[in-house]
């Protein structure tokens, strides 16, 4: 499936977007998955309370099953207006 | 429904001397607008000296459209108008427009309202500021989440 990374997340993760070969089953488990990879993930995701998720474009919970998922993406709370 | 996510700059002006002809014509009788500016930072040395709007093609625009609905299925409105910029913008350029109509003020108003509520913290715009102190992210305030909650 893509990741994809906003604002400070894409800063401190290094990267807008990336290819993720993954049988995790939920997004609490990719956020696992990647953690373990490098200190910058482990960074990124250290506090969730600051972090949001949304699940091929629709703000998800870190709960939710990535079975037939296309796009996850992380980001901080957002902004507009 | 007209729904814009764009880099240019825009005029408020003219894109409301568009929609109000066009929402009489749908049977209008009441538009309203608001229209938000970037602000300077006058505590900061030099002031802002830009700020840069980053969004989520493709879901960004599905949330303005989502929002949108969730405003005609509550209230009585004909047409609706969201325009938010991305990119970088100075100190008093408009950021974003939204225009509701109705046949009566009440439903515009507090569709606007409410439009402007749900854009703050569910459309995915994040928005940073430089200035000559550095640049940060804008922080999300709890009381815009709570704006959410007198609409439930």
């Amino acid at each position: 499936m893509d990741v994809l990374y906003f604002a400070w997340v894409r800063e401190r993760i290094g990267l807008p977007k990336e290819r993720v070969d993954t049988s995790a089953a939920t997004v609490m488990d990719l956020v696992r998955e990647l953690s373990a990879r490098e200190d910058r993930y482990a960074l990124a995701f250290s506090d969730l309370s600051a972090l949001r998720v949304a699940v091929d474009q629709e703000l998800s919970d870190f709960d939710a099953p990535l079975g037939g998922v296309r796009e996850v993406a992380f980001f901080p709370p957002m902004t507009g207006g | 429904m007209d729904i814009r996510v764009q880099d240019a700059a825009f005029d408020p002006g003219a894109l409301l001397s568009q929609f109000t002809p066009h929402a009489a014509r749908a049977g209008a009788g009441a538009v309203i607008s608001f229209t938000g500016l970037v602000r300077d930072l006058p505590g900061a040395t030099g002031g802002l000296s830009r700020m840069v709007i980053e969004h989520y093609p493709g879901m960004t625009e599905k949330a303005l459209h989502d929002i949108a609905q969730q405003a005609s299925s509550r209230w009585s409105l004909g047409p609706v108008l969201i325009l938010h910029r991305f990119g970088a913008l100075t100190p008093e350029q408009p950021i974003m427009m939204v225009a509701t109509a109705s046949a009566h003020r009440a439903d515009a108003f507090l569709a606007a309202d409410f439009l402007m509520d749900y854009l703050k913290s569910r459309a995915p715009f994040w928005k940073k500021e430089f200035t000559a102190d550095g640049a940060a992210w804008v922080a999300a305030k709890d009381s815009d989440e709570d704006a959410l909650s007198r609409w439930r």
